[in-house]
């Protein structure tokens, strides 16, 4: 497969130009008409002002000249970038849902109802007890779990300073740990890849609050030994916590509450398919232990015996994560994905996850160092550069994996295809891969020449920062 | 639809199924997972399968449990009519079903809208570094105070906030800051704005950042924010000021007052009533550029000498930095940014402004009308109002706000007898009736 994006040129210096550079208007803000006296207000204003088809051409032409999982395959690693089901764009649309969040609980329950139904799913999904779906993002759901895990320490009197992380977990797993104020213990992966037990052992103690742990891990292969990690942190009086980035992989197969997990998140624009908006906006809910129920986000919402829906504060409750009730129109998406699949769907999405993972592998004409892995795997470039390598696979009608990540594997090209790619586009995927890996040197380092942009300066962009139209015009 | 035993949304036919597995020298899907027996699932969700058709019926019906009531509400979650354009350009799927930009090259549709509203919140803040998003105006507070615990280099460890201020916000803040060991102490106000002489008292060297908002929770216009600069300068703290994008473009402009945060709602625009999802604005001036949180889109150039647009910046970014990282923030609010800049661009300056000059006229004029009525007094507070005023009833609140919704309508009760109603050209048009239903309710 070729390539071709497309390419609104207008001069030699750049493609299609700024809103900005087909319009600045200033009006004078204040003066006699103004509502306000003039030491209140600014004195003028300059945005662009153009007309409506004017508009409309400039953002279908900025929509032209992007990638979507609706273009083609977009296999990034943990990140589960599945087809977003047009039905679930009219559901969320429906304006009786679009009500005010301070709205009275008798005259919301509808929403109230939409939310609790779709706790109960994500509850029985992971094998948790109570969930909570402010969070609005994975990394937000992170740091609510972890302040929940730090409530509960708080609230029995002890005082731990520790969370432990895998060398292989995602950034934001380090970033949230330190965010909640813990000094961060990484783990070394052991020979196959995988939580090293021994070192498990020796990092923790009484200081350990949690082990915050993927599962299957950033190289797709489950932790086999996940009874005796969940007894080992346990042991300490430590949580164990789930990172719900890869639960694509375990859907109706296995579930973290069954596996000793305290707490977890979801990524519902993962796992649950509701659309990643050019990187957001998301939603990670959190589901814990019943344990750990009294600690979650207020307000909480429930089922009364009348058969209506309330909300309450839980009495321990760390207090709130999100402004409101967090990303709502997100949450109605994934409510009506998971009605859509069932018990019988979501299952075989994880399965042709799995098979589709592996098929592409045995496709590729390079080596994946760590298996059995599940939904996703890391293959490594060897002795080319994968960021060259996934430049030029941009020319072949597909995007590249995720680069250079994990660290334990070099080269690394994290693959994730999902479960909804065919047998021929996964064919058309390994021909990419195997076809920038085995071109010259030289293609692979002028790549891509098929884009919009071709390659782009990385080190000048953050060299001398131009955040806005403004700071451009200055140069 | 192909595998009709299955997801509807994995391709896969038996056949295909059956001859991959058989490249895998695989028996069947289960084979290929490596999950011990000891905490394999074997049990169900019970959750049944419906088709497209019946989940829209479903949902329909659910919503409609939801009582119909025209919203005078407000309070850090606003509504402005949002024209078409914004629905149908950012519902195409180029934009809606792409991903952090990762891969600049095939992505610079979506990176020059992202750059571009960060030059329109640029515009609107004065300041000069603006990121693509924050979740909420909530986690943009709480993310400036751990900018400002990091760029400070006093010993102090004390943010302070407006009494007035949104329960969200405040439990978000002190959420964010527990970790770092700062601590979230309330400045009295007066009549709805700051306290100045208060704030000045308890300003000093344990202060880390000032927060104060125009509009303020209570719809009033701050009217010396020059004198909160000054304070906040004077004890070495951050003045972090919260607004939103709507009133930015009538207010003073935040750079000009001494702000070195501004945070609040984007989601004002671009976004219509959505049950408190948000956008959260993020600025800050040129010499705090390498501790934003969150994603920042820059300028540099491609192969060919051409302008490009790419994430700049990331080692702020946890995915680099980790532990040391800014924010553990990675998903963000991307696609309601660019809705944002749409909802901009249609109006353009003289319609964002004329939009602005209208909430400060309707509310005016709502609270005068209401003052008419016998058994309220408004505005409460002697002050210029935006968009939303307090409203003192005789009867106690809670009965009065009863008493509207089962006319029609739903307004704040925000103590025993104050109100808060909130007025846009979305709820003009029902103004004469939410005044007989007030009157009624007295």
């Amino acid at each position: 497969m070729i390539y071709d994006q497309a390419r609104y040129t207008e001069d030699e210096t750049k493609h299609e130009p700024l809103l900005s550079e087909k319009d600045e208007t200033t009006v004078e803000v204040g003066g006699s008409d103004s509502p306000l006296p003039d030491e209140l207000t600014r004195d003028k204003l300059t945005l662009p002002s153009l007309s409506e088809p004017e508009l409309a051409r400039h953002y279908t032409r900025l929509s032209q000249m992007n990638w979507s999982i609706d273009s083609g395959p977009y296999p990034l690693g943990s990140c589960t970038m599945k087809y977003n089901p047009k039905f679930t764009e009219d559901v969320a649309a429906d304006r009786n849902a679009a009500i005010h969040p301070d709205r009275s609980t008798d005259s919301s329950q509808g929403n109230l109802e939409l939310l609790c139904g779709l706790q109960e799913y994500l509850a029985t999904i992971g094998g948790m007890d109570a969930v909570t779906l402010q969070p609005p993002a994975g990394a937000a759901g992170e740091f609510t779990g972890i302040l929940i895990a730090k409530a509960y320490h708080d609230h029995h009197g002890n005082d731990r300073s520790e969370v432990i992380i895998p060398a292989s977990a995602h950034g934001t797993n380090f970033a949230t740990a330190a965010m909640a104020g813990y000094d961060v213990v990484e783990l070394p992966s052991d020979e196959g890849g995988r939580v090293d037990l021994e070192a498990l052992k020796a990092a923790v103690s009484e200081e350990t609050a949690a082990l915050m742990l993927t599962n299957p891990n950033t190289v797709g292969l489950f932790e086999r030994d996940i009874v005796e990690i969940a007894e080992t942190v346990h042991d300490v009086g430590g949580l164990l916590y789930y990172d719900g980035a890869n639960l694509n992989a375990l859907l109706g197969r296995g579930r973290p509450g069954d596996m000793g997990f305290d707490i977890m998140h979801y990524n519902v624009h993962k796992t649950f398919a509701t659309p990643h908006g050019g990187g957001g906006p998301g939603a990670g809910p959190v589901g814990v232990v019943e344990e750990l129920a009294e600690f979650l986000p207020r307000p909480r919402v429930r089922q009364t015996d009348d058969g209506g829906y309330e909300q309450f504060a839980p009495d321990k409750s760390i207090g709130k994560v999100h402004g409101f009730a967090g990303n709502w129109l997100v949450l109605i998406k994934a409510y009506a994905y998971i009605a859509r699949l069932g018990d019988a769907g979501l299952a075989d999405a994880s399965a042709k996850a799995v098979l589709n993972a592996n098929y592409l592998a045995e496709q590729l004409d390079m080596e994946v160092p760590y298996g059995p892995f599940h939904h996703e795997f890391a293959v490594t470039a060897g002795d080319r550069d994968a960021a060259d390598v996934a430049k030029r696979m941009l020319d072949f009608g597909v995007h590249p994996p995720t680069t250079k990540w994990p660290e334990m594997v070099p080269e690394a090209m994290l693959t994730e295809p999902t479960e909804i790619e065919s047998r021929r586009t996964l064919d058309t995927l390994a021909e990419a891969f195997n076809a920038a890996y085995t071109d010259s040197d030289e293609a692979i380092e002028t790549a891509p020449l098929r884009t919009t942009a071709s390659r782009i300066d990385q080190v000048s962009a953050a060299r001398n920062p131009q955040l806005s139209w403004h700071a451009v015009d200055e140069e | 639809m192909k595998n009709t035993d299955g997801s509807p949304f994995a391709p896969h036919t038996a056949d295909e199924t059956a001859a991959m597995l058989a490249a895998l020298e695989a028996d069947s899907e289960v084979d290929l997972f490596d999950i011990p027996d000891k905490v394999a699932f074997d049990g169900d969700f019970g959750i049944d399968a419906r088709s497209e058709q019946e989940i829209r019926g479903e949902l329909q019906r659910l919503f409609t449990r939801n009582d119909d009531l025209t919203e005078f509400m407000g309070r850090g979650h606003y509504s402005h009519y949002v024209p078409s354009l914004v629905d149908h350009l950012s519902d195409r799927a180029e934009f809606l079903t792409s991903y952090t930009q990762y891969q600049p090259e095939i992505t610079q549709g979506f990176l020059q809208a992202l750059f571009e509203y960060q030059s329109m919140v640029v515009e609107l803040t004065g300041l000069p570094v603006a990121n693509c998003s924050m979740y909420d105006a909530a986690t943009g507070l709480a993310e400036a105070a751990l900018l400002a615990d990091r760029v400070r280099e006093t010993t102090g460890d004390t943010v302070l906030v407006p009494k007035y201020l949104r329960d969200g916000k405040r439990s978000v803040l002190e959420n964010y800051v527990d970790g770092a060991d700062l601590s979230v102490r309330s400045y009295p106000m007066a009549d709805g704005n700051v306290d100045r002489e208060a704030l000045a008292e308890l300003a000093g060297d344990e202060t880390v950042m000032i927060y104060a908002e125009t509009p303020t929770v209570r719809g009033t216009i701050e009217e010396d924010l020059n004198e909160i600069g000054e304070i906040t300068a004077d004890t070495e703290a951050l003045f972090c000021l919260g607004s939103d994008l709507v009133a930015l473009s009538l207010l003073e402009k935040p750079a000009s007052v001494g702000a070195d945060v501004v945070v609040g709602e984007a989601d004002v625009i671009g976004l219509p009533t959505s049950y408190g999802m948000g956008l959260g604005i993020f600025a800050t001036s040129e010499q705090y550029i390498r501790q934003v949180p969150g994603r920042l889109v820059g300028v540099s150039e491609d192969l060919d000498d051409r302008r490009a647009y790419t994430l700049t910046l990331q080692t702020r970014e946890q995915h680099i930095r980790k532990e040391r990282a800014t924010s553990n923030i990675c998903t963000n609010q991307a696609w309601v940014a660019l809705r944002a800049a749409m909802h901009i661009a249609m109006l353009g300056s003289n319609g964002l402004v004329e939009l602005a000059e209208d909430c400060v006229r309707d509310a005016a004029a709502l609270a005068e009308q209401i003052d008419d009525l016998s058994g309220y007094q408004a505005p409460v507070h002697n002050r210029h109002h935006f968009r939303e005023f307090v409203v003192r009833s005789n009867q106690p609140a809670q009965a009065v706000v009863k008493s509207l919704e089962s006319a029609g309508f739903a307004i704040h009760a925000i103590d025993d007898h104050l109100l808060q109603i909130c007025v846009t050209e979305t709820n003009a048009h029902a103004t004469d009736e939410l005044l007989a239903a007030l009157q009624e309710a007295s």
